[in-house]
């Protein structure tokens, strides 16, 4: 079942592949053209597998379920390993129904559309991948392999200064990953084995877990990413095109969350209580320093950006909280930011494919031709700006109370980005909607059309629905969040012998 | 049923007005809203009958909000004698603030949007005050947040506007920090957030410490504290007051019903609701009495100077909180929602009044360009005589003659007087305070009708040509608010602070310490130790019924005022009773007068002398015209502030430190390899796929043979 949702969009892919490579010249006009068909049909499928994971998905049990196994390098202690718990299987659930989304916003690519169609797809298989896998070096295959995608749709669909964009994204999270590598490669031969059902289980030694930690750390940190490694995400996400700044935000950054809640936090739990102040501390700068340079950002791209990392820090705040609320609310967040941060991304591309610029002092007045839009793009700030109601708040405000129970500092921290997300996004909203249309440029541009319409509708229901009924996600999430605290607890009581 | 429908069809109103107003038009979406809201103000009379005295108080559970491990978050609406209050004043108001607005925006072509936002706000302040956990009370009290940003800046392309709903917004923002952190630490505490279970904890906790930012505190007193500073932001405060008169950008209904009768009240509310926690908190207690004095003195001394008829009436609604907010703090809970009660209705009529000047007089707001209309709008000058009557408190001690503002606002005067007599810190000052902001209060009240309606008209003659009284529709609800603004003192008066009280507040609130000094159980027992003394041979039976005399005979000695107890004084002395002396009880009213003379003196004797005098640009002038120069400093220090740091974080910290010393160094070789990368992009995707998955073999061999190598 895993292996069919996760391989599902490669098989896409590969329909689209082998349509390139065996048709003639004259049909390729033919491919470009149904390549968006068969990627959202792909996608389509996806999402409905995904679902079907879910409801086969028991709540209560909190380890790992619907484990696939394939023997694969049996001899050095691998294999073929699938299988989701609580923490992963909202992940898998979350990139499965942005791709269509994503997709979906795409439809006006032009430029080589069957590779775009195809570096997506491939992509999503990756993404879910990891996700999924029950084994490091699969681990490992997926995370690093999501990159290059992500390399190619930043540095080939991207904007002017896509190169330099790509090259930072993936120099920085390649050199990240490297350390995590080592990492694995010493955990393995520790361990005899990659399974990462066995190595939950493995005590390691105090000294060694220090190394381990930082050595992960560096890659989950880039990826999150965390202060002072977020310089690579604005670059990345305003030179990425639309969908790619949708799935960067909603799903990859996710990534380096899900890399805690899986290996840091579990696996070594001593370093992590050990470099817990050390994570509160970045945190809390992240939140704060990254909120006030949104403040001052003039393209809405870099702005939104600077938000998400302010958001990521509270996410690893509540994480490292290690409380039930604090996990809780940075997993709650983790999944109600990729759908509104997806959101905001796509309501800068609705105005970017109309007037092909950034630039927030270019707008202003859009309400008076624009209604619709601008209670869309209201509706989304006011959800990144933690407004009760909407998924926004649930994620902050679990987050800083359970993070209130071990650090008063972190939490009072967090909550002065609370102020400062107002201000900054408040701000934005002003001069991009409201007051008069004095652009004489933006005197014809058009509200939204259906196809957008069907983009935002999806967004905005899960958005509403989880704000007022969180209990749809924390239910699933809650047994093996106490099961990975309880582990944590005892670990720690263990080691304090 | 009725509360379900009470809450939550204003929603439905609002969604119906907001997403369906190009089917159903304007006069539709304000119909159904305006359908519903007074649907839940004839409802909320029921309900309000139904809690208090048919003592049906009960909680009606709707969902689960958020649920992990004991941390509990629902959905529900509790109805007890505290929140029906609020149910009536918000439900009323906002009824009659929806039928007045169909006369006032008459003219505006997004009516229905006007009517979604107002009915939102409405279902948000009701989602308040029906809250039965901290989470829930904060849904509404950001929503009531979010409502009023949206109507202050409902004239989005006034550039003042929408600044205007930025600096409401993020200076709540900044009180909702307090509140949040205040949650945040009654969860840390009590491990719950439902009030019954907090407010019941209460005192077992009181001796705890809590360590803060690297201090210890009493964790009652912290959290109380950091309740506080979100009641200071929503209730416009000292320190948190700039939002308020600059809200005034909204449309004139809005200030009536947002910035005067309901959402700005919340932040009292919220002290009267959390009662438990200020009572076992002396010290924020006291805290909170310096703020509200403060802020009655300093919005009244700010409203002498200024020039737009609503920032007048904006100040006096942050004076009159300030009133509210000592009472609060002294212990006066009953006393202060009292006020809130009376000060809902005349506020709200003086603010709808003040709109049917303005639309009267074609949009002027600007009270030199005014005088002399009294003839062109003669029904609005007796009702918004009668709003500055019952605000100043006009009154006779001793009798049961007075406006609303009489008792409500004298009480907490004399009261402030008695608390500071009986030692309550700073019980003295708030009464001092009390007293000369009632002055303040009367003079800036009174240059108001003045400048308005009196003497010669000074702007341009064609406005007064013009001028006209206010449709039927929009008069209506102010004849009922002045209604309210009469009598909603003497009739309430036994109920919320008087002979009734406790049964009227049950647990909900403390009666107070005049109903609890006059009919208190102390008071009933000295009058049944004398009963005794004189009658002793009396059945027990008799001796009730005599406890039960006298207790009937109390109020037609003091028939409804604390004058009346003082003035006839034996009988209240003779039994323990609270009263103020009598210097005390006239003290208000002699200021109040000595106001109104003042005021008469300057600007209608001699008409043109307040002018001349605020030409001259004294130094005080400017001060108060400036608001002690408040937005200039926050300006500097906040907005400057952020802007400069993040500049700082952004060009020096990410560029040129982190960027500058980090990748791009790396970048700088990179580049050269980005040069070949773009020749390289004429190649296929499968050409990349294929690179890939080499990689991808590549770093799994190396993987497995580095593990192969031990």
């Amino acid at each position: 079942m895993l292996s069919a949702v996760t391989f599902a969009p490669l098989a896409g892919a590969l329909v689209i592949i082998l349509f390139k490579m065996f048709s003639r010249a004259e049909d390729s006009a033919f491919i470009e053209k149904n390549a968006r068909g068969v990627a959202l049909l792909t996608t389509l499928v996806t999402f409905a597998l995904s679902i079907m994971v879910l409801i086969q998905f028991d709540p209560q049990n909190p380890g790992f379920q619907m484990v696939e196994y394939v023997p694969w390098f049996t001899e050095l202690g691998m294999g073929y390993r699938m299988g989701v718990d609580g923490l992963s299987v909202l992940f898998v659930l979350l990139t499965a129904f942005l791709m269509p989304i994503a997709i979906l916003a795409s439809w006006k690519v032009e430029k080589r559309v069957a590779d775009y169609m195809i570096a997506f797809l491939l992509l999503e298989t990756l993404m879910i991948g990891v996700f999924c896998a029950l084994d490091i070096v699969l681990f490992y295959i997926f995370f690093e392999g999501g990159l290059i995608p992500m390399f190619l749709i930043i540095g080939v669909w991207g904007g002017a200064n896509r190169v330099y964009a790509a090259f930072k994204f993936f120099l920085y999270t390649l050199l990240g990953s490297v350390l995590m590598l080592v990492a694995m490669v010493f955990m393995y031969l520790q361990a005899g084995t990659t399974n990462i059902e066995v190595l939950l289980a493995t005590p390691f030694a105090a000294e060694v877990q220090t190394w381990l930690w930082l050595a992960f750390f560096a890659s989950f940190a880039v990826k999150m990413p965390m202060w002072p490694v977020h310089t690579w995400l604005p670059d990345a996400h305003v030179e990425a095109p639309t969908a790619g700044s949708v799935i960067l935000a909603s799903v990859l950054l996710k990534m380096g969350g899900y890399g805690f809640l899986r290996f840091s936090i579990p696996m070594f739990p001593d370093a992590t209580a050990y470099f817990t102040p050390l994570v509160f501390t970045l945190s809390v700068i992240a939140i704060i320093y990254t909120s006030l340079v949104a403040f001052r950002q003039t393209d809405i791209k870099k702005l939104i950006a600077y938000s998400s990392i302010a958001h990521m820090g509270l996410v690893t705040m509540g994480l490292f909280a290690l409380t039930e609320l604090g996990v809780q609310g940075a997993i709650f967040q983790m999944l109600s930011h990729g759908i509104v941060a997806g959101a905001l991304f796509l309501a800068v591309g609705v105005i970017y494919d109309r007037m092909h610029t950034r630039e927030i002092a270019f707008y202003g007045g859009l309400v008076h031709r624009m209604p619709v839009y601008a209670a869309i793009l209201a509706l989304f700030s006011l959800a990144n700006i933690g407004l009760p109601g909407t998924s926004g708040f649930v994620g902050e405000i679990m987050a800083m109370i359970g993070t209130f129970q071990v650090s008063t500092w972190a939490a009072a921290g967090a909550a002065i980005g609370v102020i400062l997300s107002a201000v900054y996004m408040l701000t934005a909203y002003r001069n991009l909607v409201l007051g008069d249309l004095t652009n004489p440029k933006l005197a014809e541009i058009n509200d939204m059309n259906i196809r957008e319409w069907a983009i935002f509708m999806p967004l905005i229901i899960v958005t509403l629905v989880l704000g007022f009924f969180s209990t749809l996600i924390t239910d699933v999430t809650a047994a093996s969040v106490e099961q990975l605290l309880s582990n944590y607890q005892a670990a720690l009581a263990a080691s304090a012998q | 049923m009725a509360p379900i429908l009470i809450v939550f069809g204003p929603f439905a109103g609002s969604i119906i007005a907001g997403l369906f107003q190009r089917f159903i038009g304007d006069r539709g979406a304000q119909v159904i809203t305006t359908g519903f809201l007074v649907l839940s103000a004839l409802l909320s009379a029921w309900v309000f009958y139904d809690v208090i005295f048919a003592e049906n108080a009960r909680t009606i559970p709707l969902a689960t909000w958020m649920q992990i491990g004991d941390f509990h978050a629902t959905w529900s609406l509790r109805l007890d004698p505290l929140s029906a209050v609020m149910l009536v004043v918000v439900t009323s108001v906002s009824a009659l603030v929806h039928v007045y607005s169909w006369g006032y925006m008459s003219d505006d072509p997004h009516r229905a949007r006007f009517f979604s936002y107002l009915s939102l706000f409405t279902f948000a302040m009701l989602m308040l005050v029906t809250a039965d956990d901290f989470l829930q009370l904060f849904f509404g009290w950001e929503g009531v947040g979010l409502a009023s940003y949206l109507l202050i800046g409902f004239w989005y392309k006034k550039k003042s506007a929408n600044n205007a709903a930025i600096k409401a917004f993020v200076t709540n923002r900044v009180g909702d920090f307090g509140f949040a952190l205040g949650i945040m630490a009654i969860f840390a505490v009590f491990g719950s957030v439902s009030f019954d279970s907090v407010f019941s904890d209460v005192e077992g906790m009181s001796a705890l410490s809590w360590s803060f930012l690297g201090m210890e505190y009493n964790a009652i007193e912290l959290i109380a504290f950091l309740l506080f500073i979100g009641a200071m932001g929503k209730s416009a405060q000292f320190f948190l007051h700039v939002w308020l008169p600059d809200a005034m950008e909204g449309p004139t209904p809005v200030s009536a019903l947002i910035h005067a009768a309901t959402m700005v009240t919340a932040g009292v509310f919220l002290v009267c609701r959390c009662y438990p926690l200020f009572e076992a908190a002396p010290l924020t207690s006291a805290f909170v009495t310096i703020i509200g004095a403060t802020t009655a003195l300093y919005a009244a001394t700010v409203g002498l100077a200024q020039n737009d008829i609503k920032r007048v009436i904006a100040y006096s609604t942050c004076s009159q909180l300030g009133y509210m907010f000592f009472a609060a703090g002294l212990g006066l809970y009953s006393a202060a929602m009292f006020h809130l009660f009376t000060h809902a209705f005349f506020k709200a009529l003086l603010f709808l009044g003040a709109g049917s000047v303005i639309h009267g007089l074609h949009n002027e707001q600007d009270m030199r360009k005014m005088g002399g209309t009294f003839q062109a709008l003669p029904a609005t000058y007796l009702l918004m005589i009668i709003g500055t009557l019952a605000l100043t408190g006009v009154g006779i001690p001793g009798t049961p003659l007075g406006f609303a503002g009489f008792f409500s606002k004298d009480m907490i005067i004399e009261e402030a007087f008695m608390m500071g007599e009986e030692g309550v810190p700073f019980g003295m000052l708030a009464f001092w305070v009390g007293v000369i902001a009632a002055g303040l209060t009367s003079f800036y009240s009174w240059r108001l009708i003045f400048m308005t309606f009196h003497g010669k008209f000074r702007g341009e003659k064609e406005v007064l040509d013009h001028a006209h009284e206010s449709p039927p529709v929009m008069m209506i609800p102010l004849i009922l608010l002045a209604v309210g603004a009469i009598f909603a003192g003497i009739t309430f008066k036994d109920q919320f602070v008087g002979r009734n009280a406790f049964t009227f507040w049950e647990e909900s609130l403390p009666a107070g310490p005049y109903a609890e000094g006059n009919y208190g159980d102390e008071y009933r027992a000295s009058l049944a130790e004398d009963v005794l003394a004189g009658h002793t041979d009396l059945e027990s039976e008799s001796l009730e019924a005599a406890v039960g005399e006298g207790d009937a005979s109390a109020p037609s000695q003091t028939t409804d005022s604390p004058a009346g107890a003082a003035a006839s004084g034996e009988v209240g002395e003779a039994h323990g009773g609270h009263h103020p002396p009598t210097w005390v009880l006239w003290t208000p009213l002699f200021v109040t007068v000595f106001g109104f003379a003042l005021a008469w003196f300057l600007y209608v004797r001699h008409e043109g002398f307040g002018a001349r005098l605020a030409a001259r640009k004294g130094p005080l002038h400017s001060f108060l015209l400036n608001k002690w120069y408040f937005d200039e400093l926050y300006h500097f220090v906040f907005v400057r502030g952020t802007a400069a740091l993040g500049d700082i974080f952004w060009k020096v910290g990410d560029r040129r430190i982190i960027d500058g010393f980090g990748p791009n160094g790396f970048a700088a070789s990179a580049m050269a390899a980005a040069r070949r990368l773009s020749r390289a992009q004429s190649g296929f995707l499968y050409h990349y796929a294929f690179v890939m998955l080499i990689g991808v073999v590549a770093l799994t061999l190396w993987a497995m043979t580095g593990a192969g190598g031990e």
